[in-house]
């Protein structure tokens, strides 16, 4: 076991919360995170080893699923897995087992800062940050959408709970964007 | 002064008295007054100066149509200028300031202009300040420049902030009248998304300002249970004081929400303004009309004002102008407002009709077929002159006058596109272009149904259409019975033989300017509007243009149809820049990126440089050294001598991966790729299309199907969109697969003597860091500090021995912390950009500023790089021969002669004796510094034929700044040429 302890994106050693009216804005260091992209002609069974790795079925454009782990749609035959980093640190190593050669996995942890918005009448904020239609933006929607000039994807976990997944190097711009807004809102 | 100008009625709060000033004096109006409303409430008729003649000014208006009563209102950093009366809502403490005079606004020392208004007509300016030609620049265009514009801003930073979003509906409606409403309420219980949107602060529009019955209740009151509903109705979205100020692409229309200028300041963390960009599947413009007046002499005194506006204050706000009231009209909705006052227990004068079967009244003089031709009062209307029909002038005391020339259809968001309003003969008026933009409809009076109730059909109607064409079931609306009389109007723009009457406000444009225009030639209507500026500046024209396009009808003999009109453009109405940038300012413009140890070098008082977006270390600064030279020397030195380390994950990483991963690398690069065996970094170089160098970087080969490509930080976008379109462009069958890791990993060079001494302090012991188990260009997934998995590569920017180490980023700041506290055994040394720079123009790397985008890999030095056993991106185009001629520029090494003499970056170079210009050019400085190893300035250069002439002297010029000494063209290496520390 290796004695380097992990900062969070906004730079602290614990995840950074704010409270604002109804809304909880929280910085959620706790992803193992994992592209996989199928190679050529092996869509199908990139697909099967992702239902092996989440449920049911892979999500196709424009939504997330999954339960402990997940995955959200990130371009044509490409999704990133999402899991708990405590227990799927390694969530990479397990990608490239199950798709077989089948697809292309990179470990994307680092890469990506994620924030959550939990509270009621999320689309007051949201309607402040991107263009995506709130009256459609449903649980299960994922949508790739530009938050202040950086290219973030977007989650509906529920009505009231959305989570946010945006460049690491950029999370301290991307947390004065999301409280920015909330602050505006409400 | 009270409010002695109020009256009973209307739809202000009188529980809640508001105080303001305006000039400095006070003055105190009510909640739900505007500006304009409570200065009239006060008695206040004198309201501003006009632009050119410094002329008394009034209100003319009840909207944002105003062309008159501008402000400056609030003070300080807030101040703003041009600031429209009649849609500035009233707040505690308002300040308000009258503009664009010298002395006060009753006695405006500018006012001497109106006596030269002979020399000041349209175009003066183009044909006066003509000589003599050297008085221009210094007398009279500052002079000119004084005298332009109205109010001034107070040249601070604006204090507020702007705000942005974006919404979705299937129906947008723009305009909250009698048409808007019947419209939202038809589609908000069908249960469409509908955005009612109204530029005003209390919604309604004419309903608000007619004494109208709805059935049993009032025009007002039927509007307000009306927004009830739609306010309840979850899937209806009503936003008061929101502009819908221009018709853009694929049903995309900007509007502009005023959040906060209705009070005295923003609250915390709100903006002031937000500009909302609302995507529409339909959209309907019930944006409603525009009065417009009719031109007699001295038609513009404080006083006279639209005969629907005055309404409006009477009815809405329960104001009058004055206590005795005159009205000029040419149509019945003149006879209203004399109608509406006289049930207020203001005095009629008369009504002045031009019609000679004008409707009479009981209650107050009407005089038929009359024309007033002339008014008198020098701040403020005491009198207007009425030619009556038998030829006789009658002087009728009043202190307002009303006017109703008819009114316009407020089309202009129909013309963004590029659509030109039609001309409606029914209502005498330019109404909707056929042709609007994709998806905008019309109803109501800005379709030119100017009867409440055809607005109220109309709105209901267009609604259902919208919402069957969109599949939806919509139930018709049961509308009130309402006025639906026919608007009976005798087309009238100026009475005959006015000379000094205004048309444009604004802009002082009278019919004898039209009349100048249309002498001079200028009678198109382009023409007419730029030769006048009839129609320009923050009102565009809403009250004027007609006037304008009449007399100039008149005028050619022509109908006005054939005259035609001038088409509007966003937005419609003036708008704030900041509202456009939004948050996008300051250090808010675009976002930063920080770099994994960044919290760790502010802790050692690192000087940042931007970088793109990345905010990178420059240099570390250390306690004694006052000059950033020094900072960097001592990087530079330590890092030679012993090891240093430098976060390098700025450079742009791209994970390649897949079958044919080999192959389209080997396509990408110009040298080749295919067989680098697993384990193993090559140097490679990217040319574009045209064979000039894009950039440069490493392959590090993982697997047989999976490559880590790094790109320099500038350009680290850039190559990657490049390689995309390449692989699902160029050859799309390839099986390839690519991800940017740029910011996965936080990478660090550690380089210097003793780089792997201190790296096999941290790197985990069954990694062997041998020369012989890891020699130079070696690469390998390995871990460190007990099994964190890590990437390490064996290359070198800087000459020495060196690494780069990854470690995931969210270990980046730890990594950082423990090879420094591993490397204090060595002296180990942070070092910057700056450093960075220095030690690889000493190793004669080429970087940013060599491959400037007019490079090739001959200029460069890399000529035998370009791969001639393979095809790749630009290596046939590289070889043109123009690009490959003897005196082609080759990469060299400066120093100079006199080692106390600087290489300023961007010299050029001359050969001894030549003149020093373009046709003897030998070459440019592209990279300079100070070495500390060599204890003098060196440089890199793009020198012709450069790799032949090793020890030649030349001449270092810079004509700009009489720089000129010389140097000595030596080999681009000047550390190490061998490259055996590299390699140790």
């Amino acid at each position: 076991m290796h004695d380097l302890t992990a900062n969070t994106a906004l730079g602290g050693a614990a995840p950074r919360v704010d409270h604002h009216g109804p809304v909880i804005l929280s910085e959620e260091p706790g992803f193992a995170l994992a592209s996989v992209s199928a190679r050529r002609d092996r869509q199908r069974a990139t697909v099967l080893a992702i239902r092996r790795m989440i449920g049911p079925s892979a999500p196709k454009t424009g939504h997330w699923a999954g339960d402990r782990v997940t995955a959200f749609c990130t371009g044509p035959e490409q999704w990133i897995l999402a899991a708990p980093y405590d227990s799927e640190e390694f969530l990479f190593e397990r990608a490239k087992r199950e798709v077989k050669g089948n697809a292309s996995v990179t470990e994307q942890t680092g890469a990506w800062c994620t924030f959550d918005l939990r509270g009621t009448d999320l689309a007051a904020v949201m309607e402040r940050l991107c263009p995506i239609n709130m009256a459609s933006f449903k649980a299960g929607s994922a949508i790739r959408s530009s938050i202040d000039h950086l290219s973030c994807f977007v989650l509906c976990r529920t009505k009231n709970h959305i989570s946010i997944f945006g460049p690491r190097s950029s999370a301290v711009s991307l947390h004065h964007s999301l409280l920015t807004a909330i602050q505006a809102a409400f | 002064m009270s409010q002695i100008n109020r009256l009973v009625g209307g739809q202000v709060d009188r529980d809640q008295t508001l105080n303001f000033t305006f000039d400095g004096k006070p003055y105190q109006g009510h909640a739900g007054d505007t500006l304009a409303s409570a200065l009239l409430a006060n008695g206040v008729r004198l309201m501003a100066r006009s632009f050119k003649y410094h002329r008394p000014r009034g209100v003319l208006t009840a909207g944002s149509e105003e062309p008159n009563a501008m402000f400056e209102l609030r003070d300080g950093a807030r101040r703003e200028p041009n600031t429209r009366a009649t849609t500035s809502e009233l707040f505690d403490g308002l300040i308000a300031k009258s503009q664009n005079k010298i002395g006060s606004l009753s006695f405006d020392f500018m006012a001497i202009n109106d006596q030269f208004s002979n020399f000041l007509t349209a175009g003066f300016y183009y044909k006066t300040f003509m000589w003599p030609a050297a008085f221009w620049e210094k007398v009279y265009e500052p002079i000119i420049r004084r005298a332009a514009g109205l109010g001034s801003i107070s040249l601070q930073d604006d204090p507020d902030d702007y705000d942005r979003g974006f919404l979705h509906c299937d129906l947008l409606i723009i305009g909250a009248g009698p048409a808007g409403l019947a419209a939202a309420l038809t589609a908000g219980r069908a249960g469409a998304q509908v955005i009612l949107a109204d530029e005003d602060f209390t919604l309604g529009g004419r309903l608000n300002s007619e004494r109208l019955n709805f059935a049993d209740q009032s025009g007002s009151d039927w509007a307000v249970q009306t927004l009830a509903e739609l306010v309840g109705l979850p899937n209806v979205r009503v936003m008061a004081r929101t502009t819908v100020l221009g018709a853009f692409d694929h049903g995309i229309y900007g509007a502009l929400e005023r959040v906060s200028d209705h009070l005295l300041q923003p609250a915390p963390g709100k903006p002031r303004q937000m500009l909302w960009r609302i995507y529409a599947k339909g959209s309907l413009l019930c944006a409603g009309a525009t009065e417009r007046p009719i031109a007699f002499e001295n038609n513009d005194r404080p006083g006279i004002m639209l005969a629907g506006a005055m309404r409006s204050y009477a009815n809405r706000w329960a104001v009058t102008p004055a206590n005795e009231v005159a009205v000029f009209t040419n149509n019945d909705d003149g006879h209203r407002t004399a109608t509406d006052l006289h049930a207020k227990g203001v005095s009629i004068a008369a009504v002045i009709d031009i019609r000679p079967d004008a409707p009479q009244s009981q209650h107050y003089e009407v005089i038929a077929g009359g024309q007033v031709i002339n008014s008198r009062g020098r701040l403020g209307l005491k009198s207007i002159d009425i030619a009556l029909p038998g030829g006789d002038i009658r002087r009728l005391s009043c202190g307002a006058l009303g006017v109703s020339g008819g009114w316009n259809p407020n089309v202009h968001l129909t013309s963004h596109h590029r659509g030109r309003p039609e001309w409606m003969p029914k209502i005498a008026a330019f109404g909707p272009p056929a042709e609007g933009p994709a998806g905008l409809r019309i109803a109501g009076a800005a379709k030119g149904d100017l009867s409440t109730a055809g607005a109220l059909r109309g709105g209901a109607e267009q609604a259902h259409g919208w919402l069957k064409d969109l599949g939806f079931t919509p139930t018709t609306l049961d509308l009130p019975e309402t006025e639906d009389a026919h608007i009976s109007i005798t087309p009238f723009w100026a009475v005959k033989g006015c000379k000094r009457a205004w048309l444009d406000q604004q802009n002082d444009v009278t019919v004898k300017d039209v009349e100048l225009a249309h002498k001079e030639n200028f009678i198109s209507v382009e023409h007419l509007k730029r030769y006048t500026t009839l129609g320009m500046a923050t009102d565009q024209g809403k009250t004027s243009n007609m006037g304008g396009l009449a007399i100039m009808a008149e005028l050619t003999g022509k109908a006005i149809p054939e005259v035609g009109t001038t088409i509007f453009r966003p937005p419609y109405t003036p708008t704030a820049i900041g509202a456009f940038a939004g948050r996008d300012q300051g250090k808010k413009f675009r976002p930063t990126r920080r770099t994994p140890s960044h919290v760790w070098a502010e802790e050692q008082g690192a000087v940042f440089v931007e970088v793109g977006m990345w905010l990178r270390a420059q240099w570390f600064p250390k306690e004694g050294e006052t000059d950033w030279r020094q900072s960097v020397a001592r990087e530079v030195l330590a890092t030679r001598k012993s090891v240093g380390i430098c976060d390098v994950t700025t450079l742009g990483k791209i994970d390649v991966q897949g079958a044919d991963a080999a192959i389209f690398l080997n396509k990408i690069y110009c040298n080749g790729f295919a067989k680098l065996a697993i384990g193993k970094t090559r140097y490679g170089l990217m040319l574009r299309e045209d064979g000039i160098a894009m950039d440069d970087g490493t392959a590090a080969r993982l697997a047989a199907d999976h490559f880590v490509v790094t790109t320099t930080t500038a350009n680290a976008v850039s190559v990657f969109r490049h390689m995309e379109f390449a692989r699902q462009c160029l050859w799309p069958n390839l099986d390839v697969q690519l991800i940017s890791t740029t910011e996965a990993w936080a990478q660090y060079a550690v380089a210097g003597p003793n780089a792997r001494q201190l790296l096999q302090k941290v790197v985990d012991p069954e990694f062997d860091l041998s020369n012989d188990s890891f020699p130079f260009m070696a690469c390998a997934n390995i871990t460190v500090c007990g099994g964190l998995r890590a990437r390490l590569f064996r290359i070198s920017f800087s000459g020495e021995l060196a690494y780069e180490i990854a470690v995931p980023t969210p270990y980046g700041d730890a990594m950082i912390r423990r090879l420094m506290q591993a490397g204090i055994e060595f002296d180990a040394t942070p070092y910057g950009t700056e450093a960075l720079g220095v030690m690889r123009i000493e190793k004669g790397h080429a970087a940013g500023s060599e491959l400037n985008g007019t490079t090739t890999a001959l200029n460069l030095g890399m000529a035998r790089m370009v791969s001639k056993a393979k095809d790749s991106i630009g290596s046939t185009l590289s070889e043109r021969s123009g690009l490959n001629g003897e005196d082609a520029l080759k990469l060299v090494g400066l120093r100079p002669v006199n080692f106390s003499d600087p290489i300023p970056a961007g010299s050029h170079l001359m050969r001894k004796g030549d003149p020093v210009d373009a046709a003897h050019d030998q070459g440019y400085v592209t990279s300079a510094c100070f070495s500390p190893n060599l204890g003098h300035a060196i440089a890199l250069a793009l020198v012709t034929s450069g790799d032949s002439r090793m020890g030649e002297i030349l001449r270092l010029v810079s004509p700009l700044t009489g720089f000129d000494h010389d140097v000595e063209v030596v080999s681009a290496h000047f550390i190490d040429p061998e490259g055996e520390r590299l390699r140790a």
